[in-house]
């Protein structure tokens, strides 16, 4: 995947047949030059975010795979090349936790790791139309949240990471079952390209809602939007 | 309406070849001067926002389209004998052009496409929601394989096009009822 924060277009316009949707050069953010395409697509993808929640089943699962299924060699993705991924020290990491959150404590990796692990082996599909399977095994969020006396009730959870990439998830999802803080892909710690020392995994949401080497996770009302969705992908992304 | 669906089907096809081509499944990938969106995200964004114009418009042809009886009136009976005729008369350029009568290919062909344009939609969904719609996911063999059949519908939706316009290219005359909606003066009144 190649980086697009050379686009100045956030969303790119489509010529409908010469129709005359065409704004030369316009900036969305730029309030004197209202770009009524990116508007009308934003407030569509809105809509949709809106349809796919409706959708959305807490108990509905993600289907689980056998290890024989697992695809090997591992796939990486990001939008920097896997030797530009973030090296972070294991041993002074820390989560920092934001927001509407009771326990405000920071957790280091030992203290996660005593915590009760679950494990799943899945398929990731990426927005670009390829899928991997892998497992991973780590923290229910849902049981986190909760042992961290979050707002459950709060619409989003929101995390940053050490490669300067945030995303942030729907309540519904993030206490869905198979929402995990993970720390193992393919049964040993997470290495640096795939996410280490903690990466999200939602198996109900697509390949760019699964940040990796996260630092922070904040519980928040205010929409904190994400990394690839300020570019204009879909923000629920759900599967 | 037919132009709300031109708009519609034009915006799906263009931006669903962007989409294509950030993962083709085929050797090809289609140039950037035919897909719409300049880039995955915008591609997708179109898509989406499209999507609902061709829904409620195929939904609202339907709806209509059987309480009329226009389907049982116009595009019915169709059989294998009268298409193969009229095939071959078409062929042998024997083929009469009546105003406001379909032919039994045009038949075939309008719900071939009537067809292919559910077919679309429901693995287009099956595309999107694997998860939270794993019964059409299923149904269509597990998200590969909804994507190969996504991609069959819309071939098959532009061979259908290529035909459609080329007809109306060899006889132009049809094209004010299509945008009109109506008859033409001189065409004999319906029934």
């Amino acid at each position: 995947m190649t980086s697009s924060l050379d686009r100045r277009a956030i969303l790119g316009r489509g010529l409908i047949l010469g129709a005359a949707t065409m704004l030369s050069g316009c900036n969305y953010d730029h309030l004197n030059h209202p770009d009524l395409a990116d508007r009308f697509l934003t407030g569509m993808s809105r809509w949709n975010d809106r349809v796919q929640a409706n959708l959305f089943s807490q108990t509905r699962l993600a289907p689980t795979y056998p290890a024989s299924a697992i695809t090997r060699p591992p796939r990486f993705n990001a939008f920097y090349d896997i030797d530009q991924a973030p090296q972070v020290d294991p041993a002074t990491w820390r989560l920092e936790l934001t927001g509407r959150i009771g326990d405000k404590r920071p957790w280091t990796l030992g203290q996660l790791r005593a915590l009760p692990q679950e494990s799943q082996i899945t398929r990731f599909i990426c927005v670009e139309g390829w899928r991997v399977i892998g497992e991973w095994g780590g923290v229910p969020l849902g049981q986190f949240l909760r042992r961290i006396n979050a707002d459950i009730k709060a619409r989003y959870v929101s995390f940053q990471c050490a490669d300067g990439y945030y995303e942030s998830i729907d309540m519904p999802s993030a206490l869905h079952p198979q929402t995990i803080l993970a720390l193992d892909f393919l049964g040993a710690p997470l290495t640096a390209p795939f996410g280490a020392p903690m990466r999200l995994r939602i198996p109900t949401k697509l390949g760019y809602k699964n940040p990796k080497s996260i630092v922070a996770m904040g519980v928040t009302n205010v929409f904190p939007s994400g990394y690839w969705v300020r570019q204009g992908y879909n923000w629920f992304g759900g599967s | 309406m037919h132009w709300l669906n031109v708009i519609a089907i034009v915006t799906l096809i263009g931006s669903g070849w962007e989409i294509y081509n950030a993962y083709p499944i085929l050797p090809f990938s289609f140039p950037q001067w035919a897909v719409i969106g300049e880039w995955l995200g915008g591609a997708i964004a179109w898509h989406f926002a499209a999507i609902w114009l061709l829904m409620l418009n195929g939904l609202a042809y339907l709806v209509w389209g059987t309480a009329s009886g226009h389907f049982r009136r116009k595009l019915l009976p169709v059989t294998p004998r009268a298409v193969i005729h009229d095939l071959l008369a078409a062929f042998s350029l024997r083929l009469r052009h009546e105003e406001g009568v379909y032919n039994a290919v045009q038949r075939l062909l309008y719900w071939g496409v009537i067809g292919l344009g559910i077919l679309a939609v429901l693995s287009g969904l099956a595309v999107w929601k694997p998860v939270q719609l794993w019964y059409l996911s299923d149904l269509f063999g597990g998200f590969a394989v909804s994507r190969i059949v996504h991609f069959a519908a819309m071939s098959g939706i532009c061979a259908f096009l290529l035909i459609h316009v080329l007809l109306v290219a060899l006889v132009p005359r049809v094209l004010p009822a299509m945008i009109f909606g109506g008859r033409l003066k001189d065409a004999p009144p319906a029934e």
